[in-house]
This record gives structure tokens, sequence and C-alpha cells, in this order.
């Protein structure tokens, strides 16, 4: 079952989610707002990304920052934090 | 400040680092300077543009300045990052090291700018004549 749902209900909640980068251009815009199942960890977000977006399949790696932090993959996002998709870094 | 870390969207200058290492203890300095290169794999870059999250950047930044003081004696550290538009042969990073002595200087350094390359959320997109690519987006 998707973790995307239309309605909003007790179990789930709304996300925006930040994209810089390549995930700006697959996504076609800088942020994308869903409304996802919880708890919601960063494995099952970087999971439903990859499934609307398999562009994402592509990249040498992709991460997520929640709270201007590199996030582990079992970590559970709440309502609130500032959630970003990090793509292959090239700084220097 | 022991660590300076800074995102600039106006031209780099080792000049402007220099007084952030300022120490009577040092013995040696070591300077990484990062330019823009004119081709990639045979195909000639026109310019290019660097895009950061700012906050995050920021942070991982001062972290390698952290790491890099708890591995060696650093005394004083400074790391500043162009973001923008950028031309060929303009300064994209300049990391400046002071160390009693000059090996853990050139190491300390060393680090800094390979630990930037992996962690720092800063990405870099090369314009061509036939088109544009983001850096190391694929395997």
């Amino acid at each position: 079952m998707s973790l995307i749902f239309k309605k909003r209900t007790l179990d789930n909640m709304e996300l925006e989610v930040i994209a810089y980068g390549i995930a700006r251009d697959i996504l076609g815009h800088p942020h994308l707002k869903l409304v996802v199942a919880t708890p919601l960890t960063v494995a099952a977000l970087l999971e439903e990304l990859k499934s609307r977006y398999p562009a994402f399949r592509e990249l040498a790696s992709l991460a997520i920052a929640v709270n201007a932090s590199y996030a582990t993959p079992e970590q559970v996002i709440v309502a609130g934090d500032e959630v970003v998709i990090i793509p292959p870094v090239a700084g220097g | 400040m022991k660590i300076t870390v800074e995102l600039l969207d106006t031209p780099l200058s080792t000049a402007v680092c220099q007084p952030a290492l300022a120490n009577e203890g040092a013995g040696g300095i070591v300077w990484f300077v990062g330019t823009v290169r004119n081709q990639t794999e045979g195909r000639t870059v026109r310019r290019l543009e660097f895009e950061a999250y700012t906050p995050m950047a920021l942070a991982e930044l001062r972290k390698i300045g952290e790491q890099a003081c708890a591995r060696w004696p650093v005394q004083k550290m400074v790391i500043h990052h162009r973001i923008g538009t950028l031309a060929i042969g303009d300064i994209a990073v300049i990391i400046g090291v002071a160390c009693p002595h000059r090996a853990e200087a050139f190491a300390a350094c060393q680090f800094a700018i390979d630990t930037l390359k992996q962690t720092v959320p800063i990405w870099k997109k090369e314009f061509f004549d036939d088109g544009a690519v983001w850096v190391a987006a694929h395997p």
C-alpha cells in the first residue's frame, strides 16, 4: 500500500519536502507537498520518493536531511521537521 | 575564533581569508585553492553554478573544522566556499590551515577538502555549449 493518501486522517500528516540540485529538476519544483502515513521513517520516505520518481534510483546516492543534519534510515520524521532531499553533493 | 566558515556569492581571495589564520604559534600555513577548470572529460566548460543548502552547508563545514582540530594540532582553520555563477578560472573554494608544523597542516587541509567534497550540501552544475550537467549526480 502506498504511503501517500489524498485525505488527512488521524494517522497521517502533511509534509513538505525541499529539493536542491538535480533533485529539484526531478521533482520539477523546489517543494513537494505530501500527506504521509505516520510514523514515517526516512527509509520509507526515500522509498516513496523513488517509487513516485524513478529517476531518483539512477542517482549515485540519495540522502535525507532533517533539520539541517543528515538523517539515519530509521529516523522518524515528525510534523514541523525541515526535510530536505540531498542528491549527490559536488562542492569544491 | 578557531574555525571560520563562510559561503559567499562574491569573488574569493586568500587575502580576505588570511586574518582568520592569525596566530603567533603557527609554523606552517597550508592553503588549498580550488578553481574552475575549462574542460571536463574533453568537453569545454563555459561556466558553472554552485548552489547550497545554506544552514546545513555551514554546519557541515564547521563540523569538518572540528574534526580536523580533533585529529591534528590545528590552531586556526578558514573555509570560504563560493556560490552562484562562476567563470573559468574563478576560485570555487579556499581552505587555509595553520598548525605548529607543516606536516599536520598539509594533512588537515587535505582531509578538509576531501571531506568537503563528500559531505557538504553544495551542488555544482557545469554548462557546456550543448547543455548542462549536475556534477557527480550519476554513477
